[in-house]
């Protein structure tokens, strides 16, 4: 299979199009996904762009993004595929007498009757696909079972069919808030890259694409805000998109160069706990 | 050293060193290299990482892991020859005329060995207030050299010359002067907003050159002693395997750190196998309700779960110093995951006892509520030495009545009693109205009743005595307890 990327600034470049900052080690791991037809296992705190980073990499190589959301109780009816049983219902009673039994036994169990569920989709579609598995630490850990044939040999078994394999190979992205330690199993088979908070550069960049017509200045200094009070003992730090939030707000409220006033005052949209609000505020007014 | 070798060697490392590195990560790792360039250092250190670290907690012994192996390697990283000039020789050599004032540096030649240890924190200074990366690298290197005093063969770790390269360039003082002279040059008067920001940057960068020194002279002792040899001095233990007892100031800041994460999942996952841990019987009126997409046939039986209670909690912690750090660790624990259990109270003691649940309660903040039990918690009786019979005894006058059935009592503390008196009787009736008694013990199982531990005459009378030295064990015994 031709590989997608030609080096790792390809598709950095390729990213920052798609308004996307990634920075060496994103760009890195999604080339070696390329490379090595391997999924990526993205984890992180929450709000850093984990889903953000699949989206973008459909879009800048123009393949179908199928998503899967995880959530406790997902099984393989929602995952993988279903047989559509009143369907099958429908086509015994439709003509009892007519057929013997082994035809209509072959008939029901046809693709016709094949209800497909994103993953059996990802595999079986013609054009480039991104498949994204999103918050996959919130299936159980049994369920996590239905993901390994997918991810390591990109083929679906069904009992009444036989192995479907896929026609091409997809870019697959697992995302986790680490709500729980996923099974070996699962992280053996994929790449991992973990989004951390981006650095001053990186964040006040982000800022600069994200929100329209701001000034440098203020960026820069959001970012260096930002920064500081990621540095405190919060029980959440501010998320990228938070601090977007925080941007944005203060350019609709007009403000040029934030002072010690207008930071307190806008705290609460940066930070979500009253006990870390008022951490910040204490820390951002004392001098030493 | 050809690169194969040098990946055996590397991943042998960081087996031992604790990473779960499986054999197919192994061979991901192996085809990894062969697309990345080993010359790209960066993007060769994400693809490895990629491929052998699945777990955010590792990167950090990873990133040492390789510094050591593949330190020598790209030709930015070569070490530089004594004068040896390049464009940074020139750079600093005017940089050097600035600092001493027009004409004097000039024709010195031999580079810094004509500067004082103060010119050279005078350019670095420079460096740092202008955030000149090139520059701090090149100093670092260049201070290394100077101040060290490396010598081939010598047994000294690393830290040592760190020390000697940092006081020569008086590196403690630097944020201060850094900030006088950021104060002299700004023209009006600095809100304390910004004078912060500036001092996180400077911050920033101050420990941005700690760290390339830090890395230059690993880079020369990996040159002097070869890869395995430093990668064995340099072995530090994973987070959730650092000894509550013998913890340095900053793998105490590491357990913080991974303490919270550990306690969500903990969280999670106990929530979850409350919700899913039995069949309870039948849920008729659901299956009927779902068995109408079957055409009536009941294909798919629904059940009711049953919702067990969850139980309570009674802490009681030795606070003195030897095993401070072990209680403060558990009640943090535990209190992070307190809505697993019904009611948690607290209790610390040295020789004296104090209920210090309300700490807790009045605050969401855990670490602020520990601080408080530290300084304000009434727990010396008469010396101030743990006496663990009168403590436990006065406890059990005090609170005995509030343990009943439901109540697990977790004692935690080494036992080391001081040859008082050990009333492990109280022990013995607290087992016969609680639930459960269990106890904690942060001392290695070898020491156990060795010297004035008297672990094994109260743990008699418990349900069970576990050795609770680490992260990963302490986590182990909670997810069964809850």
């Amino acid at each position: 299979m031709k590989p997608r990327f030609k080096d790792v600034a390809t598709v950095r470049s390729g990213l920052k199009k798609e308004n996307y900052l990634a920075d060496d080690g994103i760009a890195g791991v999604v080339y070696l996904a390329d490379r090595l037809g391997k999924p990526v296992l993205i984890e992180g705190p929450a709000g850093t762009g984990k889903t953000q980073l699949a989206k973008s990499v459909a879009e800048m190589t123009g393949a179908r993004l199928i998503r899967l959301q995880c959530y406790e109780g997902l099984d393989e009816s929602k995952a993988l595929y279903e047989w559509n049983y009143k369907k099958q219902l429908l086509r015994i009673q439709a003509d009892k007498k007519s057929d013997s039994w082994s035809e209509v036994h072959d008939d029901i169990f046809s693709e016709e009757f094949l209800l497909t569920r994103p993953l059996l989709e990802a595999i079986t579609s013609e054009e480039p696909v991104v498949l994204l598995i999103d918050e996959v630490d919130r299936v159980e850990v049994e369920t996590e079972a239905l993901l390994l044939e997918i991810l390591s040999e990109y083929q679906v078994s069904i009992p009444e069919l036989g192995t479907i394999t896929a026609k091409q190979i997809p870019l697959v992205f697992l995302t986790s808030n680490n709500t729980r330690e996923l099974s070996e199993a699962l992280k053996r088979r994929c790449l991992y890259l973990h989004v951390d908070y981006p650095d001053l550069e990186r964040e006040k960049e982000i800022v600069l694409t994200k929100v329209p017509d701001i000034s440098e200045n203020l960026a820069d200094q959001i970012a260096r805000i930002v920064r500081s009070i990621r540095q405190l003992d919060l029980k959440k730090a501010p998320s990228v998109s938070e601090t977007l939030d925080w941007a944005r707000t203060l350019m609709l409220l007009g403000i040029e160069t934030i002072d010690e006033k207008e930071a307190k005052e806008t705290l609460h949209i940066l930070l979500k706990y009253q006990t870390d609000i008022a951490k910040a505020a204490k820390e951002l007014s004392v001098t030493k | 050293m050809p690169v194969l070798d040098l990946m055996s060697g590397f991943i042998a490392e960081l087996r031992n060193a604790g990473l779960p590195v499986s054999l197919t990560e192994n061979l991901d790792a192996m085809e990894a290299v062969k697309v990345i360039p080993i010359e790209d250092r960066d993007a060769f250190k994400y693809a490895l990482g990629a491929t052998l670290v699945k777990n955010n907690a590792h990167w950090r012994v990873f990133e040492t892991i390789f510094e050591v192996y593949f330190s020598l390697r790209g030709p930015e990283y070569e070490i530089n020859q004594e004068g040896q000039p390049d464009d940074f020789w020139r750079e600093m050599q005017d940089q050097m005329d600035q600092v001493k004032g027009q004409g004097e540096g000039k024709g010195s030649g031999g580079g810094m060995d004509s500067l004082t240890p103060e010119e050279i924190a005078a350019m670095l200074m420079r460096a740092l207030m202008n955030g000149d990366q090139a520059m701090m690298r090149a100093l670092a290197k260049q201070s290394v050299q100077r101040f060290a005093g490396m010598e081939p063969g010598r047994p000294v770790g690393g830290t040592y010359y760190l020390y000697r390269t940092l006081r020569n360039l008086d590196l403690d003082n630097m944020l201060q002067k850094l900030m006088d002279a950021n104060r002299e040059m700004s023209k009006q008067e600095l809100s304390s907003l910004e004078e912060r920001l500036e001092k996180d940057e400077f911050e920033s960068r101050i420990e941005q050159f700690k760290q390339e020194v830090e890395a230059e002279i690993r880079r020369r002792l990996v040159a002097d002693r070869g890869a395995e040899a430093m990668a064995k001095t340099l072995r530090k233990p994973l987070p959730e395997d650092v000894e509550f007892m013998h913890a340095s100031r900053d793998e105490m800041q590491s357990l913080k750190k991974a303490l919270y994460p550990l306690t969500r999942k903990l969280a999670a996952r106990l929530a979850r196998k409350r919700r899913h841990g039995r069949k309870g019987p039948l849920d008729f009126r659901n299956t009927v309700r779902h068995s109408l997409s079957y055409g009536g046939v009941p294909a798919d039986p629904k059940f009711r779960y049953p919702r067990p209670a969850k139980p309570e909690l009674m802490v009681v912690a030795d606070i003195s110093g030897s095993v401070a750090a072990f209680a403060r660790f558990t009640l943090m624990f535990v209190y992070a995951i307190q809505n697993q259990f019904s009611k948690v109270r607290s209790f610390v003691f040295i020789d004296g006892i104090d209920e210090v649940t309300k700490f807790f309660k009045s605050t969401e903040d855990i670490g602020e509520a520990i601080n408080r039990v530290n300084s304000e918690a009434d727990v010396v009786w008469v010396d101030g030495h743990s006496d663990y019979g009168h403590a436990f005894e006065v406890f059990f006058e005090r609170y005995g009545k509030d343990i009943n059935s439901k109540t697990t009592v977790l004692l935690l503390g080494d036992a080391r009693n001081n040859y008082h008196a050990a009333q492990s009787w109280v022990v013995k009736e607290m087992r016969k109205r609680a639930r459960h008694v269990y106890w904690l013990n942060p001392e290695p199982k070898s020491y156990w009743n060795t010297g004035d531990s008297i672990v094994g005459e109260y743990g008699a009378h418990t349900d069970g005595v576990f050795e609770c030295r680490n992260l990963r064990q302490l986590e182990g015994f909670v997810e069964n307890l809850a």
